[in-house]
């Protein structure tokens, strides 16, 4: 049972943390990612950095998605937007990541904004179909642009350094990529308590009252889609670096939905659910191939057999947690907090 | 009363073949609280929309303060001042209720996005006072303190109407448009509801123009009425004037119900759907 301290101004009232537990939590929290590179397997390294950079991305697709209500399928895409300009940008200048990365970011906000421009129109499935549209088109720029993108081939990161240093380990990537996503998950959530975030929310609760209160839907839609592409410019950008190749195939459409569904699964419009989102999409495939590895001995050729159903298992485990808990894994942590919150009272 | 704040000119509202409004003409004067009237489709709440900007009129104008408005988009009126309850009640149901309210403020709010992001700074500080602002004037008169944090879903019908009238006055409003404001509540709620709109006028001194068909709580508090009737304004003036005017007991016999007439017009059980 956790005694809740009185809350004694509104400053308080305001504040992210509102009690010394919660503080005392969230050090904790901090202690264990920073510990955690040193300790574990290089596999699970690499998965860390994986999630810090899915991270990201759910968190600038909640943005759009969760928060303002418009329904983008080019989450993918504006990742690609942003690799391409951050390897770009390093291989022909020898830039350092401190620059590739917020120019990377940038570049892929104003591609969003683009991007966005229908959204003043259409709504909906028809907004997705824009984005979807959209997202084909990027594809095609990196098919085709060669002199930049160098087609299918792809790109190599040649220069890959911050701070003089060589980023040519998950070890090192990770310390850039964790405190990012911190920074990029705090920010979310500092906006959340801001007239730009209750902007966001109004947009997508009722777009036309909104308006009539005060609300200047042009500038908030596109802000949106500009600052949830400049989260995916970010990622995409981190992405390049970490596995150093980029070609077209890396940002196909699947990747959109991969966000999406990371959205869906955590919990739309919190900022939890974004994280725990991209740890599930992330986790949950990897879980399933060790699976098929610890049958082998048991199931002769189980990788050979299993492989195919892995698909079917995540689908179904996604829509499992769905029907159990429509509002994400937000939710059902809420509910675990809540219980241990009144424990032993109430139960 | 002076000058009047705000002027409609000739508004004429058409959707397609039907004329929701036609050359609708009238004043509001400075500091009253002037009421519309006029059965249901007379077109009340399409003058409302009109005068928020989100409708635009074939033609006619809307005068604040003498200067005219009619060009200006929905968010530059509320910030010049004209703020408004819904008819149907248009609250955001993903925020509480203080974030509801504080959403009120926002054209008043310069926060811009990096202050925003790291909340420091102007963030911070804005927001902090806009807080002690809103619990201090508007959460402490509407007597909503105890329903502050919680969702706006959860609430009763009746204090969801007092939180969209909180969010109004947020707007910091110059005129304050209220469309059926104790429509569907219960004697009670109807009480307190008109006891906050006579204090908005007479202590905030606040322009108030609303829509009701609660004929007792009309003839109570009005300044001014105007009847709509088929998008005409077919008679306006003093509360008693109006409601002897020959032209406007036809408006609501016409209407074929004259149960719905007595109801209406008869100061005791006055009823307020719609
Ligand atoms: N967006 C719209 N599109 C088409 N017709 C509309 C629209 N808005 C209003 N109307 C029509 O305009 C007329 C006036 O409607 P309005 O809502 O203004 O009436 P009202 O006086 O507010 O009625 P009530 O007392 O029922 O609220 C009605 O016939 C209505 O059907
Ligand atoms: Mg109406």
């Amino acid at each position: 049972m956790r005694i809740a301290d009185a809350v004694s101004s509104y400053s308080d009232d305001e504040a992210i943390f509102r009690t010394r537990t919660q503080r005392v939590w969230m050090g904790i929290l901090l202690a264990c990612l920073l510990a955690f590179p040193f300790v574990v397997s290089p596999y699970l390294l690499f998965l860390g950095c994986l999630i810090g950079i899915a991270v990201i991305s759910a968190t600038g697709l909640n943005i759009l998605v969760g928060l303002t209500g418009q329904i983008s399928l080019g989450q993918g895409a504006f990742m690609g937007v942003g690799a391409y300009t951050s390897v770009w940008l390093a291989n022909q200048f020898a830039l350092s990541l401190a620059v590739t990365l917020p120019l990377a970011g940038l570049l892929t906000a104003l591609v969003g904004v683009i991007v966005g421009l229908p959204s003043l129109r259409v709504k909906g499935l028809y907004l997705a179909i824009a984005t979807m549209a959209a997202s084909v088109i990027l594809h095609f720029v990196f098919v085709h642009w060669e002199s930049v993108t160098a087609g299918n081939l792809g790109l190599n990161l040649q220069h890959a350094k911050l701070f003089g240093m060589e980023l040519d380990s998950d070890f090192k990537l990770y310390f850039v990529i964790i405190p990012l996503a911190l920074i990029a998950v705090t920010g979310a959530r500092n906006l959340l308590r801001t007239r730009i975030g209750r902007a966001f929310i109004a947009v997508r609760d009722r777009d036309i009252s909104a308006e009539v209160l005060g609300v200047n839907l042009l500038r908030y839609k596109l802000l949106s889609f500009g600052l949830s592409s400049f989260y995916a410019g970010c990622a995409g950008a981190l992405w390049a670096y970490f596995f150093k190749v980029i070609t077209p195939e890396s940002f196909p459409l699947e990747v959109s939905i991969f966000y999406l569904a990371a959205i869906i699964v955590g919990g739309m419009g919190t900022i939890l659910g974004p994280i725990l989102g991209a740890a599930f999409m992330t986790l949950v495939p990897e879980m399933l191939k060790v699976l098929t590895l610890l049958l082998e001995p048991i199931i002769a050729n189980a990788q050979v057999h299993l492989a195919p159903m892995k698909g079917v298992v995540f689908g179904i485990l996604i829509v499992g947690f769905l029907l159990f808990e429509p509002h994400g894994l937000a939710e059902i942590w809420r509910k675990i907090q809540r219980f241990f919150r009144l424990w032993p009272f109430k139960t | 009363m002076s000058d009047p704040i705000l002027t409609l000119e000739g508004i004429t509202l058409s959707f397609g073949g039907l004329r929701a409004l036609n050359e609708v003409s009238f004043d509001m004067p400075e500091g009253g609280i002037t009421t519309v009237i006029g059965p249901n489709g007379a077109g009340k709440t399409s003058l409302f929309n009109t005068i928020s900007g989100f409708y635009r009129p074939q033609a006619g104008r809307v005068l604040f303060r003498g200067k005219d408005i009619s060009r200006l988009h929905p968010p530059k009126r509320a910030k010049l001042g004209l703020a408004r309850t819904f008819q149907n009640i248009a609250l955001f149901r993903g925020m509480t209720v203080i974030d509801n309210i504080k959403l009120g403020a926002h054209s008043h709010l310069q926060t811009g996005l990096l202050s925003a992001l790291v909340y420091f700074g102007r963030a911070r500080r804005e927001e902090l006072e806009l807080r002690e602002k809103i619990e201090s004037k508007i959460i402490d008169f509407l007597e909503i303190d105890h329903i502050r944090n919680l969702p706006v879903a959860s609430l009763s019908y009746g204090l969801q109407k007092r939180v969209e009238l909180a969010r109004a006055l947020a707007i910091g409003p110059e005129i304050l448009l209220l469309d059926e404001p104790v429509a569907g509540m219960n004697r009670e709620e109807k009480e307190d509801m008109a006891r906050f709109i006579l204090d908005l006028n007479q202590e905030w001194q606040m322009t108030i123009l609303m829509v009701e068909h609660d004929m007792e709580m009309v003839m109570d508090i009005s300044d001014k009425v105007v009847v709509l009737n088929f998008g005409e304004v077919i008679a306006q003036g003093k509360a008693a004037e109006v409601k002897e005017n020959p032209e406007v007991l036809k408006a609501y016999l016409g209407s074929g119900d004259v149960a719905d007439m007595r109801r209406r017009l008869g100061a005791e059980n006055a009823s307020g759907a719609g």
